[in-house]
Parts: structure tokens; C-alpha cells; sequence
């Protein structure tokens, strides 16, 4: 049921994350600031992006499932939030080696998108918890779809809040969406950009069909016990 | 449903005079922090950021020991069976809670604010008070939101008392951010009120976006 499209799809990520590698290291210039580190640049924002619209994503397949009352949709928005908790984890230990490097510390309190996105984390890093203490199946989709559905639109007005709280001492100097960017550098990130995407869409895939298949083999083996115990 | 959210309401804050369980025990805590502010951070008085850091973090923990009793009485007692058996809808129940929730606030600071003002802060209070009046009832209002909310959420998990305070800390950071930042220059020794408008504006949003979105999912919190 989720398979489909599932091979021309492993094959679109394998090229692009090899292509954007191949970018990374060959094609775009060294950043005559910082050298050779910013190349995690290219990891770093591209994955931060992808989670936050896994993040997000989620809280839409949230609505869609209270909408609907269909629970493949909570499932899938599970399946979204989990994926970007792990990318999450990757954002911040990136974003930590970059912070050392230019600016040598590991954390630093005035990056507003570095302090924004640990909020984030934290309040999504809750989602098992909650999930996971609610017995009965049927409650436990509703509770976690409507903790998606609420942390999906505190996502933005966090970003906001935060921004806002620096913005007056801090100037930004630097624009990290790349609107500045040169042309090599701009080519390098959307691709890396679209890997990220590719490689979470896949592995979003993997993970339900891996899902749906234990399922179904529950379902056969209660079947068969019961068959054999008459 | 304004009705059955008075009713429910009234039932509720009865409940408190009667009892006195969450409010004396949001104050007394908030007094307690206080004690251990003033010894972790060695300082017998405190102005400008750190008054209203340390005022603003009292108040959000206060907030989060109302929030962990808001549904307790109506779990503990099965009171939820017959709130959920009676024909009212849902969006009243919440209603109810977060009023509930804003007057014990509201009650708290009555205290806690001259507390503070007593034992704490360098500055005086009366001066800012006028601009400190909106910050704190706009406060009230997104943690009696959110706070509704989270009790909702947490009240059918295995242990409530753990997910409390992990989902409503964070969810309050925005609340905290522009609350702690209005106050800031209120508090300091020549009290001004700079930027107090884009605070208040910040404020007003996150009630408005959470209000909304409670209002609109809390239908599905607590069926059956």
C-alpha cells in the first residue's frame, strides 16, 4: 500500500545525494571567509529546512487524520515528526561544529535560528512520551495528532518570538537563505536541498511500509493462533 | 455554551474556595523560588533583566503546578465521567478550564507581585504598575490557553504529572521571551517603557493563534 513508487523514488535519492556530494566537494568554491568548514553548510541548512517542514508536514497530516478519522494519516504524521526528531539531532550537533568553527564556541545564544530550532527540538522531543503513556490506540492517534496539530503551528510563532528578542542588540549580518548567494555556492545548496528532501521523503516511505507490513503480520499470526488453538 | 462554560466555571472556582488547593499552593510555591533565588543567586536585591527573568520564571513554574492540578480533582474522583456523559459541548469545558485557570493566575500575582516587590526587587513597584497591569493579563491569558490545553492532553497519559511541565515549558518560551522583555526595562532603577508595544503585540499573537487552535482541537481531547 505505501510501496509504490517506492523504487524510482530510492533511485531519484541515491542520485541526488551523490550528486549534491559530488557539488560539495568539487564544484562549489571554498568560502574565502571561513574556508573549508563552511562546506557544512550544505548539510547543515538543508537538513535543518527538511525538519522543520517534516515538523510541519506532520501537523497537516495531524488535521487530515482528526478530519478524516482515518488512522493511516496519524500514522504517517508519527512517521514525519520521528524522521525529523533524528534530522533534528543531526541540525544541532552540525550547527555546533560550524558554530566552533567561525566562531569558536559550541553554542551560541545569539543565533536566533540555532536557539529557535533547540526550542523546537525540546517541545517535539515530548511527542514519545506523550504518545507512548496512552494505552488504548484509538485515543492515543487523537492525543498525538492534536499535540502535532499545536506544536506544527507553534513551530513559526516561536521563530518569530525568538527573532524578535535579538533582532534589536544583534543585527544579522549574514543571510543563511541564500539570498546572497554566489551562483556555484546557490546551485550546490538547492541541490543539496532537494537530496535532503528526496532522502527523507524515502526513508518516510521506507518506515511506513516497514510499519504497515508488522502489521499485517500481526494480524495473520493472531489469526492463525486462533485458528490453531480451535 | 457560555452557560454551561459559566456553570462549569462556578463549579470549579467553589470547588477552590472550598478546598484551597491549587491557589495557596501556587503562591506558597512561588514564595519558595523566591527563597531560592535569592540564594542561588547570592543577590539580596534584584532590577532590570535579572528581576524580570527571575519574576517571569517564578511565574511560569507557578503556572505549571495549577496546570498539573487543573484536571486532578475530575480524574481522581471520576468527576470526568460525568462531565463527559453530559450533553455540553466540548469547546465550553475548555473555556471553563482556561478562566479557571486565568483567575487562579490572576489570584497568585496578587500575592506574588508585592512578594516579590518585598523581599526581591531593588526598584519600586508602584511606579511601572500601569505598564506592567497589560503584560501580566495578556500572559495570563496564553498560559491559561495553552495551560487548558496541555492539562487536556496530559490528563489521559500514564503519568501526567511527567508530561505537564516537559510540553508546557517549552510551549511557553514565546510567552516568556516577550513577557520577561516588556518587564525588563520596567524593572530597572530609572523604570522606562521601551518597545512595550511590539511585546504586547507578541503577546496578543500567541494568545490569539492559541486560543484559536485550542478552540478548535479540544473537540477531540477528552471524547468518550
Amino acid at each position: 500500500m505505501y510501496s509504490k513508487g517506492f523504487k524510482p523514488l530510492s533511485i531519484a535519492t541515491v542520485v541526488a545525494v551523490a550528486t549534491s556530494l559530488a557539488l560539495i566537494f568539487f564544484y562549489a568554491p571554498l568560502d574565502a571567509d571561513q574556508g573549508f568548514v563552511q562546506k557544512i553548510f550544505y548539510v547543515h541548512v538543508p537538513m535543518a529546512i527538511v525538519a522543520l517542514g517534516g515538523w510541519v508536514a506532520g501537523g497537516l497530516m495531524a488535521i487530515r487524520h482528526l478530519r478524516s478519522g482515518d488512522r493511516s494519516w496519524d500514522v504517517r504524521s508519527y512517521v514525519a515528526i520521528h524522521l525529523s526528531i533524528i534530522l533534528g539531532v543531526g541540525v544541532l550537533v552540525t550547527g555546533s561544529i560550524w558554530a566552533r568553527a567561525s566562531w569558536g564556541h559550541w553554542w551560541v545564544w545569539d543565533e536566533p535560528v540555532l536557539v529557535s530550532f533547540l526550542i523546537v527540538f525540546l517541545l517535539y522531543c515530548v511527542y514519545y512520551p506523550l504518545r507512548f503513556s496512552i494505552e488504548d490506540p484509538e485515543r492515543q492517534a487523537r492525543y498525538s495528532s492534536v499535540f502535532a496539530i499545536a506544536a506544527g503551528a507553534f513551530v513559526p510563532l516561536n521563530f518569530i518570538a525568538v527573532r524578535l528578542a535579538q533582532s534589536y542588540t544583534h543585527p544579522r549580518v549574514l543571510s543563511q537563505t541564500g539570498g546572497d548567494l554566489p551562483g556555484e555556492m546557490r546551485l550546490t545548496f538547492l541541490v543539496s536541498l532537494a537530496a535532503m528532501a528526496l532522502l527523507f521523503a524515502t526513508l518516510w516511505k521506507l518506515e511506513l511500509t516497514s510499519k504497515n507490513a508488522a502489521a499485517q503480520l500481526k494480524r495473520l499470526r493472531t489469526k492463525l493462533n486462533a485458528r490453531v488453538a480451535a | 455554551m457560555i452557560r454551561t462554560a459559566r456553570t462549569i466555571l462556578a463549579k470549579d472556582l467553589r470547588l477552590e474556595l472550598r478546598t484551597k488547593e491549587s491557589v495557596p499552593a501556587m503562591t506558597l510555591f512561588t514564595l519558595t523560588v523566591y527563597v531560592l533565588f535569592h540564594f542561588g543567586l547570592d543577590r539580596s536585591s534584584l532590577d532590570g533583566s535579572l528581576a524580570s527573568g527571575v519574576l517571569w520564571v517564578t511565574l511560569l513554574l507557578a503556572a505549571v503546578v495549577g496546570v498539573a492540578r487543573l484536571f486532578a480533582t475530575e480524574r481522581e474522583e471520576g468527576g470526568i465521567d460525568g462531565l463527559l456523559l453530559a450533553p455540553v459541548d466540548r469547546t465550553a469545558l475548555f473555556v471553563a478550564k482556561g478562566a479557571a485557570l486565568f483567575l487562579f493566575l490572576c489570584a497568585v500575582e496578587l500575592v506574588a507581585l508585592p512578594a516579590f516587590a518585598l523581599l526581591l526587587l531593588g526598584p519600586g513597584l508602584l511606579e511601572p504598575l500601569p505598564e506592567l497591569l497589560p503584560v501580566l493579563l495578556l500572559a495570563n491569558l496564553g498560559l491559561a490557553a495553552v495551560g487548558a490545553l496541555v492539562a487536556a492532553l496530559a490528563a489521559e497519559t500514564r503519568a501526567p504529572e511527567l508530561i505537564v511541565p516537559l510540553l508546557l515549558l517549552p510551549l511557553l518560551v514565546p510567552v516568556l521571551i516577550a513577557a520577561a522583555q516588556a518587564t525588563e526595562p520596567l524593572l530597572r532603577e530609572d523604570p522606562s517603557a521601551d518597545n512595550l508595544g511590539r511585546w504586547l503585540g507578541l503577546l496578543t499573537l500567541y494568545d490569539v493563534v492559541f486560543v484559536l487552535l485550542s478552540v478548535a482541537v479540544f473537540d477531540y481531547l477528552l471524547e468518550d
